[in-house]
């Protein structure tokens, strides 16, 4: 095996030419591969991150005010929502709803630590608040909501990390007491949001502030996730009629009335941003298989003369000894060995290209109405490494028929060949 | 001397286009350490002959026996162990790897031999060394004369000590002094011992060998002692 490779590197030093041309071809495919795949994927996670790491599935209700005169009730009521409404919801609708949070927004007011201060905004929430708006708390800085705060009525608060930079610099924010429009609050947690760097809206437990601002049972607005039983449009538009006509019904307005109660379906924008990935994925793989199949062809075609020009280099080996299965495994050898370097040599230009690229196209922290759309363009290694090895067999067997057709040809007639 | 090639009736026909009977029933018997030439007209068949002594094409009907083994319808696996072990080629038109310095076309016959690397280009520098190639061992063939590609051919069909040196037209690319000079190298290795075959259109070649095979149309028409070397190419002098 050692004297193969060495016959075999032998062959390649001096064949420089066409060692280049099959393995640039090899590489370039894969290049080709990985960058089209990296914009792709690019495409795909600026569109996904405009929808940041909030849950897809998620229904938001606010109270609002009639239009239509219903049931005795003049036009023009305001229409404020409770905890009766968390109840009837999750107790009526648990085959489509999983985790229910109702919120209490109490507006945009001053936070202050010492002589720092910020405005932000002020919401009493429940535990499950964290996976709704998709918050993250890092190690080492604490954590969300608990039930404990739920049920003692805690004066604690998270901050977002913004509000935490501004607040406190670089100390620890943690067990820190801070002003929120005059009411002191003890930090638990510094959360932040993957794409909103900026946002600096505070949440303390519901049941606190329903105590301290006197609210009883009211709430602002709830959201609540839906489970896989909803999973496309139709499956939406029938639980939303429902559940729309349900709570037409328990707040006593009109089913027909557009204002009395708003709706935030988020599924809607995800099945149009699913069908975009989809759609992009499907692009992709179009071409992607276009490209690895131009890169096979090219491969073959270059193996298919390679081994025509040596014909007769391999009758003189079969005169002096050679048999037709050390042939071949001569070629095989060869085609594999430059198809994994140059194959290698491709998949890490393109996989570096992309991690390159993917540092120019960091998630903007322009607030919530800037748009990706380009993110972190970067392949599945997995991919990647597939796509290698594939093009690596086809370059093995685009060797390995006209090497099984060149070593069959009688050994005067390869030796007489021109 | 023991036989080394036995030929029975070998027939051979081309089927490119219209069938051509090339060999129509060669009967020849060859022993071992003889030095033979093969002349005749061009088209009479010779290199077709070679060929099949060879092992390098094969033969329609008959029986050829190299070594008292019957060399038929062997597989090319088989076949390429006995050129290996038993034959080497010596072509007019040299067939040296174009990308291979001296010493390694010298040497890859006992890369399929199995022999290592630097003991391979060990014994290849001395036989080049004694065929006067020394100096050149490092050359790519593109940088070597006529002569000189001839040598390391001559090289490399000795290194694996074969049994038969099979030659055609060995000095047919060569000028005449370059060709005085292959020749007798040709005659020197003979002398060792091994059995020498040459397919030559020159009389003067075939005069220094020891017998003289007129191959024409197929068939052969005369196999002549020419021991004593007095073949001119108008045919042998009747010195009686
Ligand atoms: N592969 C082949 N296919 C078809 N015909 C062939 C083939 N090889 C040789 N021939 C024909 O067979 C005949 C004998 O060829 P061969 O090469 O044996 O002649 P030769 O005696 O060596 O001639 P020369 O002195 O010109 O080399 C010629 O007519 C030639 O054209
Ligand atoms: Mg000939």
């Amino acid at each position: 095996m050692i004297s193969l490779l060495y016959e075999i590197l032998n062959t390649i030093r001096r064949n420089k030419m066409r060692t280049f041309l099959t393995g640039f071809a090899v590489a370039w495919g894969i290049f080709m591969l990985i960058v089209l795949l990296g914009s792709g994927n690019g495409l795909k996670n600026g569109f996904a991150s405009n929808f940041g790491d909030r849950l897809m599935n998620v229904v938001q209700i606010w109270g609002g005010r009639t239009n239509i005169p219903y049931a005795g009730f003049q036009s023009g009521r305001r229409i404020a929502l409770d905890e009766k409404d968390l109840q009837f919801t999750s107790a009526e609708f648990d085959k489509y709803v999983n985790l229910i949070a109702g919120n209490i927004n109490f507006g945009t007011k001053t936070l202050s630590y010492g002589t720092e201060y910020l405005s932000s905004n002020l919401q009493g929430v429940s535990p499950n608040r964290i996976i709704i708006d998709g918050l993250k708390i890092t190690q080492g800085n604490g954590r969300f909501i608990n039930d404990l705060d739920i049920r003692e009525k805690r004066k604690v608060i998270v901050i977002s990390q913004r509000a935490k930079d501004i607040l406190f610099n670089s100390e620890t924010a943690i067990g820190k007491n801070v002003n929120f429009d005059g009411i002191i609050y003890t930090v638990v947690g510094v959360y932040y949001i993957e794409d909103r760097q900026d946002a600096v809206g505070s949440y303390i437990p519901l049941s606190t502030s329903q105590t301290i601002y006197n609210r009883g049972i009211k709430i602002s607005n709830f959201a609540f996730t839906l489970n896989e039983n909803i999973y496309d449009k139709a499956t939406n538009d029938e639980f939303m009629n429902s559940y729309r006509k349900r709570i037409a019904q328990v707040h006593q307005v009109s089913p027909e009335d557009d204002n009395a109660i708003w709706y935030g379906n988020r599924f809607e924008s995800y099945l149009q941003m699913a069908n975009i990935s989809k759609f992009i994925n499907i692009a992709v793989w179009i071409i992607g298989i276009f490209t690895l199949l131009s890169g096979i062809v090219g491969v073959s075609n270059i193996m298919l003369i390679t081994v025509r020009e040596r014909t007769r280099e391999f009758g003189i080996r079969k005169s002096i000894g050679a048999s037709p299965f050390s042939i071949l495994k001569l070629v095989i050898v060869e085609s594999i060995f430059i198809t994994t370097i140059f194959g290698y040599i491709g998949l890490v230009c393109g996989v570096g290209i992309t991690e390159f690229a993917s540092q120019f196209f960091e998630p903007s922290s322009a607030g919530r109405n800037s748009f990706n759309a380009f993110l972190n363009p970067t392949v599945d290694i997995n991919v990647a490494v597939q796509a290698t090895l594939l093009l690596i067999i086809a370059g093995t067997l685009a060797g390995f028929f006209p090497a099984l057709k060149a070593v069959q040809i009688k050994t005067i007639e390869a030796l007489n060949n021109k | 001397m023991p036989t080394i090639i036995k030929l029975e009736n070998i027939n051979k026909t081309y089927y490119n286009g219209s069938p051509l009977h090339v060999l129509k029933g060669i009967d020849l018997e060859i022993h071992e350490g003889e030095f033979v030439s093969i002349m005749g007209a061009s088209g009479s068949g010779k290199s077709t002959l070679l060929n099949i002594l060879g092992i390098l094409d094969n033969y329609d009907t008959g029986e050829y026996y190299l070594n008292n083994v019957l060399i038929k319808n062997l597989s090319e696996t088989r076949a390429a162990y006995f050129r290996n072990k038993l034959i080497g080629f010596v072509f007019q038109s040299f067939n040296l790897i174009s990308f291979k310095n001296a010493l390694e076309n010298v040497a890859l016959p006992l890369y399929y031999q199995k022999t290592g690397r630097k003991t391979r280009n060990k014994i290849a520098l001395e036989y080049l060394d004694r065929l006067g190639l020394k100096e050149w061992a490092y050359h790519m063939p593109n940088e070597l004369s006529g002569g000189q590609k001839q040598r390391v051919a001559i090289a490399r069909a000795l290194i694996s000590k074969p049994q038969i040196i099979l030659a055609d037209e060995p000095t047919g690319a060569l000028d005449s002094k370059t060709s005085v000079e292959v020749l007798d190298l040709l005659k020197k290795v003979n002398e060792t011992g091994m059995t020498m075959i040459i397919v030559t259109h020159e009389s003067g070649i075939a005069n220094q060998t020891n017998k003289i095979i007129r191959l024409k149309d197929g068939i052969i028409e005369s196999i002549d002692d020419n021991s004593e070397h007095n073949f001119s190419s108008f045919g042998f002098q009747n010195i009686k």
